[in-house]
């Protein structure tokens, strides 16, 4: 019966919490949710299609990944979901659908398994895949159909100087990628977020913050005064706030300590307005995450805290 | 004791343990810029190669003479001779891969390949074999060069030395742009490693 007393010695951290990589990637798919059923309800069954080939060439290519070098299967932290359902968020509806098992090949395969797998990603797989794609199929993937149409999505219009409905973008009736339409549902699934405590709200506040005073002060310059209305249309489209809430936000690829996470936020949004309103008016977002993504090693290395007592001198 | 160098030592050695692109990593900066079509990756490899030839077999016969503390400046100037000759030879030829490959024919007189072989054989062993060090180096050189542009040039272009294979519309424009240029070498030098396997440089 002695054995029976032993008691079990563990490794610190000794507080536990149900916390899972699984559940937290579950949160994720939840709050996406809400956009992506408003995505297959603005652009039809094609998008439903687009989002289920993504989200299954994602699986698929890790598990293959995973059988092919021999190593544990890691689908069941439902990271290749969250890649999958991001990716196809991010495309235009009428994508062809070996462009997006291309995108989601390259996400999971090239940027996530090839660095180790998730958490040794240096870059949001699925932002990346959009960048990729974004290079690869400038074409297509800036063909916007909307209600059979082909449409100038707010952002296009908006850069052309044209008007656009506020109302309309912010409910998600306009063209655009298959997720980022909709401002309403998008902010509902953010809600979710920070019910749950799975993002801290330092990433997007900053960023969406630095993003509306660059705005602002452009629009002094070349406006005249600030534009309430032409703040919030860039503030609604070319999903900004898809980007701000789910894409900036990943564990893996953003900085940790919180003086950390505003300057990372905040860079994001100059980068985000500066391609935006100097560059081309797609992809704005997705570029200024991933140079946000390889910066953050370095915004964390400045921000690190310094342990009491030690390295004070060296300052 | 190494074992007793050979030709045929050198060229395996050239082509594949110490392959200058896949297991060396030298001269990186034109296999990256030219290798946008098969064609130019070829021309850029065998520019190169015959430099590295030239020059090795030159640096050798010179090595009693070459002074030690200088001998950078001397490989400089044996290399930009035969550059200089090549380069009014491909204008006068070849006029249309002298523009493609551009300034990086020049380039090749400062190539991390020429310097590496030069100061790492040729220096030490008879001109013989620094002949036969420079052709399978310029051969293995050639090589990866070469399926670079190629394999950027299918999946780019969707041409292979100007033949279609893929049709318009379906190609990966990426491949024939920098960062592909960088994924491509980087899952070359990954397939050579394992084709190299345990065996040592």
């Amino acid at each position: 019966m002695d054995e029976q007393k032993i008691l079990r010695i563990s490794f610190f951290p000794h507080i536990r919490d149900k916390a899972s990589t699984s559940r937290i990637m579950l949160d994720v798919i939840i709050a996406l949710l809400p956009a992506t059923a408003f995505g297959v309800y603005n652009f039809g069954w094609r998008a439903l299609l687009l989002i289920l080939i993504c989200v299954a060439a994602c699986v698929l290519s890790e598990l293959l990944w995973d059988l092919g070098m021999k190593k544990r299967v890691t689908l069941r932290d439902l990271s290749a979901v969250v890649t999958g359902l991001i990716l196809a968020l991010n495309l235009p509806p009428t994508l062809d659908w070996w462009i997006a098992v291309i995108g989601s090949v390259f996400a999971i395969v090239v940027v996530k398994m090839l660095f180790g797998g998730l958490g040794q990603n240096f870059m949001n797989p699925a932002v990346a895949a959009k960048c990729f794609l974004l290079i690869s199929f400038a074409g297509r993937m800036n063909a916007f159909v909307f209600q059979n149409v082909i449409s100038a999505t707010p952002m296009e219009v908006l850069k052309a100087g044209g008007n656009v409905d506020l109302l309309q973008m912010f409910l998600g009736n306009t063209s655009g990628a298959i997720g980022e339409t909709s401002a309403l549902a998008l902010l509902i699934g953010a809600v979710y977020l920070f019910i749950r405590r799975i993002i801290d709200f330092r990433i997007p506040l900053f960023y969406i913050l630095a993003f509306a005073v660059y705005i602002s002060i452009y629009s002094i310059f070349t406006r005249g005064g600030i534009d309430g209305s032409f703040l919030a249309a860039h503030l609604l489209s070319g999903g900004l706030l898809m980007g701000a809430f789910y894409m900036a936000t990943d564990y893996v690829t953003s900085p940790v300590s919180p003086a950390g996470r505003i300057i990372y936020g905040a860079v994001l949004g100059v980068l985000t307005c500066t391609f935006r309103l100097f560059g081309s008016a797609t992809g704005s977002v997705a570029y200024a995450i991933i140079i946000g993504n390889l910066l953050a090693p370095l915004i964390e290395k400045i921000t690190r805290q310094r342990s009491f007592g030690k390295g004070a001198h060296l300052r | 004791m190494q074992k007793k160098d050979t030709i045929f030592t050198r060229l395996y050695h050239g082509i594949l343990v110490e392959n200058p692109t896949a297991v060396l990593c030298l001269g990186l900066c034109p296999t990256l810029a030219v290798t946008t079509t098969a064609k130019n990756g070829l021309a850029m490899g065998i520019v190169t190669g015959i430099v590295l030839v030239l020059s090795e077999f030159f640096i050798s016969l010179l090595k009693r003479v070459i002074p030690k503390k200088d001998r950078m400046i001397i490989y400089v100037l044996i290399s930009a001779c035969f550059t200089t000759i090549i380069q009014l030879v491909l204008n006068a030829y070849y006029p249309d891969i002298s523009e493609s490959l551009g300034v990086f024919v020049s380039l090749t007189a400062v190539n991390g390949v020429i310097f590496g072989r030069a100061d790492n054989y040729a220096m030490q062993n008879n001109p013989g074999l620094a002949l036969f060090d420079g052709i399978g180096f310029g051969i293995g050189y050639t090589l990866i060069i070469t399926i670079l542009g190629a394999v950027r040039e299918i999946l780019g272009i969707g041409t292979i030395f100007g033949i279609r294979v893929i049709p318009d519309g379906y190609t990966l424009s990426i491949a024939a742009l920098a960062p592909g240029a960088f994924f491509l070498l980087a899952c070359i030098i990954a397939v050579a490693q394992k084709i190299k396997g345990g065996r040592s440089a």
